[in-house]
């Protein structure tokens, strides 16, 4: 078996706060993030498929099939939005880097999950220093 | 799936330290062949990476883990220990053992793990593990599980 991962970058604004909850409650809980006007950030995502190579093309999968399907789950909804006016569910889904990785998996999933490959992870950099991973466990 | 999903959840932090690779179980002639340039008599430093990995399912915000909670668990158990220092002169972990990047990251680790709870009291999140980056070529990975 193989990991075959695709990085893409995309910038996006954000605001990340519980409506329910007071401003100095949001700010304990988001910090900046909470900032109520938004900001943005160059987020960088990498998206692993596993599987084995097929015997005839040598291939886990079509590179750009993979590219193709980033842009237009990714890419044409997410980059240069707003994502809590411009995209659901994060008009109501609190667009944490967790939340939007897990979004992200959704969107991806049964279009790569195939006979003999299957989407391994999402990773999800919101900066440099922090980041997302989510492989779809649940408990 | 109708389950709750578990994420993992990274940091990087930044610290400067020199050391010098040495063991006083070794002769200075085996000290010098097994650490090489390491073993150099006034030792040398590096721009450590840290990375540390909480994992957990989201809470009603929406997040595994409070970032400034886990800032300043860092800052205090472990920035504020080696940063600037000399690992072998300043910091006590290194009274017995050598400071290389495994010891150091297994010393690290364990420090998370022990102050864990005086961050984070809950269940979730959990420490994960860390990995500490002594230059961009070399990297060291621990998982909690495997540290006491």
């Amino acid at each position: 078996m193989m990991l075959i991962t695709r990085k893409i970058e995309f910038s996006a604004s954000h605001v990340c706060r519980v409506p329910e909850l007071s401003e100095e409650e949001n700010r304990r809980l988001f910090g900046a993030e909470a900032s109520p006007h938004g900001h943005g950030h160059n987020y960088v995502l990498e998206v692993s498929v596993e599987g084995a190579p097929d015997p005839v093309t040598g291939m886990v999968l079509d590179l750009k099939d993979l590219k193709d399907l980033l842009n237009r789950e990714v890419m044409a909804l997410y980059d240069h939005r707003f994502l809590n006016y411009e995209v659901p569910p994060f008009d109501r889904v609190n667009p944490t880097a967790e939340n939007i990785a897990r979004e992200i998996w959704r969107r991806l999933e049964p279009a790569l999950d195939r006979e003999g490959r299957k989407l391994r992870q999402v990773r999800l950099y919101e900066t440099a220093d922090l980041w997302v991973d989510y492989t779809g466990e649940e408990r | 799936m109708t389950g709750v999903s578990l994420f993992r959840v990274t940091r990087r932090y930044r610290f400067s330290c020199s050391h010098r690779l040495y063991s006083a179980a070794l002769t200075d002639a085996e000290n010098a062949r097994i650490y090489g340039k390491c073993n150099n008599p006034y030792g040398h430093g590096h721009d450590y990476v840290l990375r540390v990995t909480a994992c957990g399912p989201t809470n009603a915000a929406g997040r595994v883990v409070n970032i400034a909670a886990l800032d300043e668990l860092v800052e205090r158990e472990i920035l504020d220990r080696l940063d600037h220092r000399n690992l072998n002169a300043d910091v006590d972990w290194f009274r017995a053992a050598p400071p290389t990047s495994e010891n150091l990251a297994a010393a690290i680790c364990g420090r998370l793990k022990g102050s864990w709870r005086t961050a984070f009291a809950g269940e979730w999140p959990r420490l994960d593990g860390i990995c500490i980056e002594e230059t961009p070529r070399n990297i060291f990975q621990v998982h909690a599980n495997e540290i006491e």
